[in-house]
C-alpha cells in the first residue's frame, strides 16, 4: 500500500475528526479523496503539521489528528519531546512512514534506512506509540480515537504516488471554514 | 511593579492565554512570570518555527497565542512566517529580545542585529523598538492592533529596555 491507499482507507474515520494534514502530496490526496471544512490543509511550511495539530489539541477539547510524513517529522524532531511533555489526551499524530521523501521525487529519508520514528518518539517520552503495517491503519488509528490517550502511529507503507491536482483553495478561506469547523 | 509583570500583565489583559517561549538572558524574567500566570498555558518550544506552529494552531483552537524568542529568530522563522502566519493571516505577537544592541557584550549577536529590521522589513512585518521602559506603555495598543489586523507583529525590546546585563 501507498500513502494514497492509507488516505483511501481512512478517510471514513477522519471525516468526523479535526484534520492537520501535512505539506504537498498528502493535502492534495486527502483533498481529492474527501474535501471537508474539519481538514486543515498545509500548503507550505515543511514539518510543522505536528506542531499545529498539538496548538489545536490543546486549545480545545474536540479529537485532533495531525497526519504528518516521516520525512516531514525528521525536518522538525524537536515537535517529539513538545508532544511528549505536553499531553493532549485529544491529540493524535500519524506519520505516514513511506521512507521517502514523497512529494519532491521520492528521495529515501533515513526513516527509511536506521532510524525508527517509533523509538525516537519513545525515547522522547510519548507514552502511547504504535507502529503499524499500512493494511491495519485504520483499526490502529480507530482504536487510538476511542482510547481518548495521546498516541503516536507510525503507519509503514510503500513509497509512490498518484497523480493529484494542487489546492487551489485560498488559504484564508481554509483557515477561515477550519475555525468555524472547530468552533461549531 | 517589575516590567516582567507589567508586559505580562498585558497580555493577559488581551485575553492571551496560550504563550510559547525560546529562551534568552535577557527575557529570563518575563518567562519566569509567563510560567507563574494561571490565566497562561506555557509551552516551551525547542525551534522557533515550531512555536509558532504551535501557536497557530492554538490559534484555530480559539486561544489568542503569543511567542516570545530571541531576534536571531528571525532567521530561523522567514519561510514560516511567510507561509504560514502571513499566508492564512493569523495574528501573532512576537515579543522578541534584541540582542546584539547598545551594551552587548557577546559580538556574535551584532551580527543578526544588523539584519534584524532590515528582514522585518522586507516581510512587511508591524515593528516596534522598546529602549526605555516607558515605552512598553505602548504594548496593551500593540496587542489590540495585531488581534485587529490578524498579522505578525514584532516587538523588539533591547538591552537599554532592559537595564542593561548586570555585571557583564
Amino acid at each position: 500500500m501507498i500513502r494514497s491507499e492509507i488516505l483511501r482507507e481512512i478517510a471514513p474515520i477522519l471525516r468526523d475528526q479535526l484534520v492537520i494534514c501535512n505539506i504537498g502530496l498528502p493535502s492534495q490526496e486527502l483533498h481529492m479523496i474527501d474535501d471537508q471544512p474539519t481538514n486543515f490543509y498545509m500548503l507550505g511550511t515543511m514539518g510543522l503539521s505536528s506542531s499545529i495539530g498539538l496548538g489545536v489539541a490543546l486549545a480545545q477539547d474536540k479529537t485532533v489528528i495531525s497526519i504528518d510524513g516521516d520525512g516531514s517529522v525528521l525536518t522538525n524532531f524537536g515537535t517529539l519531546p513538545t508532544i511528549a511533555n505536553n499531553v493532549a489526551d485529544n491529540y493524535i499524530l500519524l506519520i505516514i512512514d513511506n521512507g521517502s521523501y514523497g512529494s519532491t521525487g521520492d528521495q529515501p529519508t533515513y526513516a527509511g534506512r536506521k532510524t525508527s520514528l517509533a523509538a525516537v518518539a519513545k525515547a522522547c517520552g510519548c507514552e502511547n506509540v504504535v507502529e503499524c503495517q499500512a493494511e491495519e491503519t485504520p483499526k490502529v488509528l480507530q482504536d487510538a480515537i476511542d482510547s481518548k490517550k495521546m498516541t503516536i502511529i507510525v503507519a509503514k507503507c510503500e513509497s509512490g504516488n498518484v497523480k493529484v491536482p494542487v489546492i487551489t483553495k485560498d488559504p484564508v478561506v481554509i483557515r477561515d471554514r477550519f475555525m468555524k469547523a472547530v468552533a461549531s | 511593579m517589575s516590567i516582567n509583570k507589567r508586559i505580562v500583565d498585558d497580555l493577559v489583559a488581551n485575553d492571551i492565554s496560550f504563550v510559547t517561549t525560546v529562551p534568552c538572558k535577557q527575557l529570563a524574567g518575563v518567562i519566569d512570570e509567563v510560567e507563574a500566570r494561571e490565566e497562561i498555558f506555557h509551552i516551551p518550544s525547542n525551534k522557533e518555527d515550531e512555536g509558532m506552529g504551535l501557536c497557530a494552531g492554538a490559534w484555530m483552537g480559539g486561544k489568542r497565542p503569543a511567542i516570545i524568542m530571541q531576534n536571531t529568530a528571525i532567521g530561523v522563522t522567514i519561510n514560516t512566517l511567510a507561509t504560514l502566519i502571513q499566508f492564512y493571516r493569523m495574528p501573532l505577537p512576537m515579543l522578541i529580545s534584541y540582542r546584539g544592541e547598545l551594551r552587548e557584550p557577546v559580538a556574535c549577536q551584532v551580527e543578526m542585529a544588523v539584519h534584524t529590521k532590515a528582514l522585518l522589513n522586507q516581510l512587511n512585518i508591524p515593528t516596534y523598538h522598546f529602549h526605555r521602559e516607558s515605552d512598553a506603555t505602548e504594548l496593551d495598543a500593540i496587542l489590540k492592533y495585531t488581534f485587529m489586523c490578524n498579522k505578525p507583529v514584532a516587538i523588539l525590546t533591547d538591552a537599554s529596555f532592559w537595564g542593561g546585563y548586570g555585571d557583564q
